[in-house]
């Protein structure tokens, strides 16, 4: 059997949770062209700078509108999001003024054969 | 006891001279032995001295010499009798043909086919004396014609070239003297001005004369084959220079004479400046302009690709041409065609062909590609596995070189063993003191056969007679060098460049330039040119050496930080 690695995007729409003084999204980002990317468990290519998704806090914004961890975020409400450093990444996330982030991601799954299943 | 010595003494000195009368005669000129007894007892005592390859190599001899046949010795004759030099015979298994080329088949089969060498001279391969004979002889008579036909040319040259160099500098001081001569007592007297000039002439003659010897006066190096543009150039500037100052002289200062000597002489110190800036614009234009490098040249021979690249400046071809020549002796491994072929073994399968017939009408061109066309491409595809075998051919010759050079290696360093330079101290009776010739002769038998047997595999053994290998030793030994030297180093286990073999053979002076651009014109990006000899070219092909823009960056060394790479993790 094999496995088939596939990836494709997906729009996720996250409304923001008011806390106290803060909105917040529910999850955790990691990676930026000022980052290591070797040290990335998530991305495919050891070299891809992007931005990651580290962790989804449960119960958050971002677990109910679809976030999974893994996820590589591309763009954030039509703002690049391949080619930015780590802060600015935060940045474009957390902008006071808005209460819903349309994120842009791209998710690998990976899908074993056909085969192998009915094998099964 | 003593006859088998004294024959032992008589065939040991016969081979090392290259004129000596071949063995031959040699050993008709002892009392009549039969041959192989003296080969029987050679073997034996020599089997005493040497070491225990030489007992092996009688035994084997002693087949050989009797599988050889009266067609393989007549042959061997005719061979000896063509060839210009004596190569060199080893001493430990050669007995009959000291003249004899080492040159075997190709054979590649293993380490027994050596032992036997004696059956295969049969076949000489490449350049070897069998075809030199018809080679030189057109070679030698063209070289003739041409050289005959070319110094003509240069000699005249050379004499027009010093002629006027004569005149040039002989008419300050005929302008000088002349007046003296002709109109004497007309003359106004000239004081220390004079004088000044007078001194100042005399040395300014004497440089230009060293100045001259220094730039012109040198032995060519190579005949070119048009004429040197910026020679011809110059010889025009100075003529002219010359006949325009006579001219003046003659109407001005000749036919009115005039009084004013000062003038005259001040007259003749500016002919004599002016010839010495002659003289700086050569040497500026012969010698300075092509130092600053400007193209890269690159030197590829056709028979095996060893190619090398050299800078130049602005040169003419045929400069450019003698140039590459020149470092060629030097840098390039020396031509050798036994190493050009693939073995025989591996071609001969690919000769089966295809029969192509065609049914239809002849339509001639069209049907002859397609044919071939159709052979290529059907041979192509076959499945041949000649490729497997030249692999493993290439294998074996490696190992088997490999295992030769040890031998070669151990038997040098022990031979070298042999011999101490005798310190002063040292008392020893004078028979056993040696010059460095008999030093050489001494230990070179104790590695003749791996020597012979390693340049065989190698097939370098055209370019090392016994002759040139004891000088070597001879040269070693002198020196104190180590036996790294003296057996192996660059000299044998490796082809090294041409000129380190000095025989007039491989140092071959006729070569000829071949180029579409006329070849006075400078050098240019892109032109190749192709220098000739009859048995391989040198292609060379010119680049320019790229404009380079170099652009300052400063840094300031405080400015040099670092940090810590991070995978930071936010949370949004």
């Amino acid at each position: 059997s094999y496995l088939i690695s596939l990836s494709f995007q997906q729009r996720i729409e996250i409304h923001k949770l008011r806390q106290g003084d803060n909105l917040i999204l529910g999850f955790s980002i990691g990676g930026g062209i000022d980052q290591d990317p070797t040290q990335n468990p998530f991305s495919e290519d050891k070299t891809d700078k992007g931005i990651y998704v580290t962790r989804v806090t449960q119960g958050g914004p971002a677990e109910v509108a679809g976030l999974q961890i893994g996820d590589k975020i591309m763009q954030v409400n039509g703002w690049d999001m391949t080619m930015v450093t780590h802060d600015q990444a935060r940045k474009r996330l957390t902008k006071r003024n808005e209460e819903v982030v349309r994120l842009l991601v791209t998710r690998q799954s990976l899908q074993k054969a056909v085969q192998q299943s009915m094998l099964s | 006891k003593i006859e088998p010595l004294k024959v032992t003494v008589d065939l040991l000195k016969v081979p090392l001279g290259l004129k000596k009368p071949p063995l031959k005669e040699a050993l008709a000129a002892l009392p009549g032995k039969p041959k192989s007894q003296i080969l029987e007892r050679r073997k034996s005592r020599r089997s005493d001295t040497m070491d225990n390859e030489s007992q092996y190599s009688g035994y084997s001899y002693k087949s050989g010499h009797s599988r050889s046949s009266r067609k393989h010795r007549d042959r061997r004759e005719r061979h000896r009798s063509k060839s210009r030099e004596g190569t060199r015979g080893d001493k430990s298994v050669t007995i009959q043909a000291p003249g004899e080329p080492l040159l075997d088949n190709e054979s590649t089969r293993g380490d027994e086919r050596d032992d036997n060498w004696g059956e295969t001279t049969t076949v000489v391969t490449g350049t070897s004396e069998h075809s030199i004979s018809h080679d030189d002889l057109t070679r030698i008579t063209k070289d003739m014609e041409d050289s005959a036909h070319l110094d003509c040319s240069r000699h005249l040259g050379v004499a027009l070239a010093a002629a006027l160099a004569l005149l040039a500098f002989l008419t300050p001081l005929a302008f000088l003297l002349l007046p003296q001569l002709l109109w004497r007592e007309e003359l106004e007297p000239c004081g220390t001005p004079c004088e000044g000039l007078f001194i100042s002439v005399a040395f300014k003659l004497l440089i230009l004369l060293l100045g001259s010897w220094a730039l012109f006066f040198r032995r060519p190096k190579a005949f070119f084959p048009r004429v040197f543009v910026f020679r011809a150039l110059l010889m025009v500037l100075v003529f002219l220079l010359v006949v325009s100052y006579w001219l003046f002289y003659g109407v001005r200062i000749l036919d009115s004479r005039d009084r004013d000597y000062r003038g005259v002489v001040q007259f003749a110190v500016s002919l004599v400046d002016a010839l010495l800036f002659v003289h700086y614009l050569a040497v500026v234009l012969l010698e300075l302009r092509q130092l600053q490098p400007q193209f890269t040249l690159k030197a590829v021979r056709s028979a095996d690709g060893a190619s090398r690249f050299y800078n130049v400046g602005h040169l003419s071809i045929q400069r450019a041409a003698v140039w590459i020549l020149e470092n060629y002796y030097h840098d390039f491994p020396v031509y050798n065609p036994a190493l050009l072929n693939l073995p025989k073994s591996v071609l001969s399968k690919k000769m089966s062909g295809f029969k192509v017939y065609s049914l239809g009408e002849e339509n001639s061109t069209n049907n002859s590609t397609g044919q071939s066309r159709a052979v290529i491409a059907a041979a192509a595809r076959r499945r041949d596995n000649s490729h497997n075998e030249f692999y493993y051919e290439e294998a074996e010759h490696e190992r088997r070189v490999r295992k030769r050079r040890a031998r070669l290696v151990v038997a040098v360093e022990e031979a070298f063993t042999h011999i101490k330079r005798l310190q002063e101290e040292e008392q020893k009776n004078p028979r056993e003191i040696m010059d460095p010739r008999e030093a050489a002769q001494a230990i070179f038998a104790s590695m003749a056969r791996a020597m012979q047997k390693y340049l065989r595999t190698t097939k370098q053994q055209p370019y090392h007679t016994m002759e040139s290998i004891l000088q070597h030793l001879e040269f070693c030994i002198t020196h104190d060098m180590t036996p790294k030297v003296g057996g192996e180093g660059g000299r044998y286990l490796t082809a090294g460049p041409t000129i380190q073999y000095h025989k007039e053979r491989w140092l071959a002076k006729q070569w000829t330039l071949v180029s579409e651009e006329p070849v006075t014109n400078g050098l240019k990006d892109g032109i190749v040119f192709v220098l000739k000899r009859h048995d391989f070219s040198l292609v060379v092909s010119t680049k320019k050496i790229p404009f380079f823009k170099l652009s300052e960056e400063f840094v300031d060394p405080k400015s040099h930080k670092f940090i810590m790479r991070l995978q930071s993790e936010t949370s949004v």
